[in-house]
C-alpha cells in the first residue's frame, strides 16, 4: 500500500511564489541573506556613488555646495542614500553578529535569535538615526 | 610547480582575510563617524579633515580593505549563483576590474 507521502509530486520545483511565501526562513537566516544582499548593494552601485560624492565634495566649495544643498535635496537621491545607510550599517552589524558566532559565542537558537531581532533592529535605528540628518 | 587545488583549507587565508579587513573598516567606521558627529560640516573642515596625513592612510588602509573584502564577498555569492563556468569567470573579471578601478579613483581623490 502507497503510503501518503508517496502520492505527492516530485520533484517539487520552487515557483517564485513558493520561494516568497511557502518557504519561512527563521529570523537568523534573514540576518544572513539580507547580510549578502546589502553586501552586494554596497559592491555596486554604493561605492562608485560614494566615491562620486568624495570626489565631488572635496574638488571645490561649489562641488561641497551642490552636493550638500543641491543634489541631497532631490527626492530620488534622499531615497537613495538611506538605502546606502540602510545597507552600511545593517551590513556592520550583521557581521560584528557573525565574527562573534565564529568564536562560538552566542551560537546556542535562543541567543541567536536574539542577536538576530538585534541586528535588524540596530540596522534601522542607526539608518533613522544618520537618515534624519538629511533633513 | 606542485600547488594544492582541493583541500579542506584552502580557503581559508580569504576567511581571514575577510574578518581582519572587515575589523579594519569597522574601526574606521567609527572613527569617521566620532569625527563627523563631533565637527561642523563645513566645507573647510571637510577638505581639512582630508587633507590631514593620517585621515588620508586610513581612508586608503579602508579602500584597500574593501577591494579586498568585496572581492572575497561577491566572489562567494558569484560561485553559488553564477554555475556556467564561462559567465562566472567573465563575471569575475569584470568585479576585480571595478574594484581596481574603485581603488584608483580612491587613489585620485585623495593624493591630487
Amino acid at each position: 500500500m502507497a503510503s501518503a507521502s508517496a502520492k505527492k509530486i516530485r520533484p517539487k520545483y520552487l515557483s517564485l511564489p513558493a520561494l516568497l511565501f511557502e518557504i519561512r526562513l527563521p529570523v537568523p537566516g534573514w540576518v544572513s541573506i539580507l547580510h549578502r544582499i546589502s553586501g552586494a548593494l554596497l559592491f555596486f552601485p554604493f561605492v562608485a556613488w560614494v566615491l562620486y560624492l568624495l570626489d565631488t565634495s572635496l574638488a571645490s566649495e561649489q562641488g561641497f555646495d551642490y552636493v550638500r544643498n543641491r543634489y541631497f535635496a532631490l527626492p530620488l537621491v534622499k531615497l537613495g542614500v538611506l538605502v546606502f545607510i540602510w545597507a552600511y550599517c545593517h551590513h556592520l552589524c550583521a557581521g560584528i553578529r557573525f565574527l562573534f558566532l565564529d568564536l562560538d559565542i552566542g551560537g546556542d537558537l535562543k541567543t541567536a535569535r536574539l542577536t538576530s531581532w538585534i541586528v535588524i533592529a540596530a540596522g534601522l535605528a542607526l539608518t533613522a538615526v544618520f537618515g534624519a540628518r538629511l533633513w | 610547480m606542485k600547488r594544492l587545488v582541493v583541500g579542506a583549507h584552502y580557503g581559508l587565508r580569504d576567511w581571514l582575510a575577510q574578518r581582519v579587513t572587515a575589523a579594519i573598516m569597522a574601526v574606521y567606521t567609527l572613527i569617521l563617524a566620532a569625527v563627523l558627529l563631533k565637527g561642523s560640516f563645513t566645507y573647510g573642515a571637510w577638505k581639512d579633515l582630508f587633507a590631514q596625513g593620517w585621515m588620508r592612510v586610513a581612508t586608503l588602509l579602508f579602500a584597500a580593505s574593501l577591494a579586498w573584502h568585496a572581492w572575497v564577498g561577491v566572489r562567494d555569492i558569484l560561485m553559488d549563483y553564477v554555475k556556467p563556468d564561462g559567465l562566472r569567470f567573465a563575471l569575475q573579471v569584470l568585479v576585480l576590474l571595478m574594484l581596481a578601478s574603485y581603488l584608483g579613483w580612491a587613489v585620485q581623490i585623495l593624493f591630487r
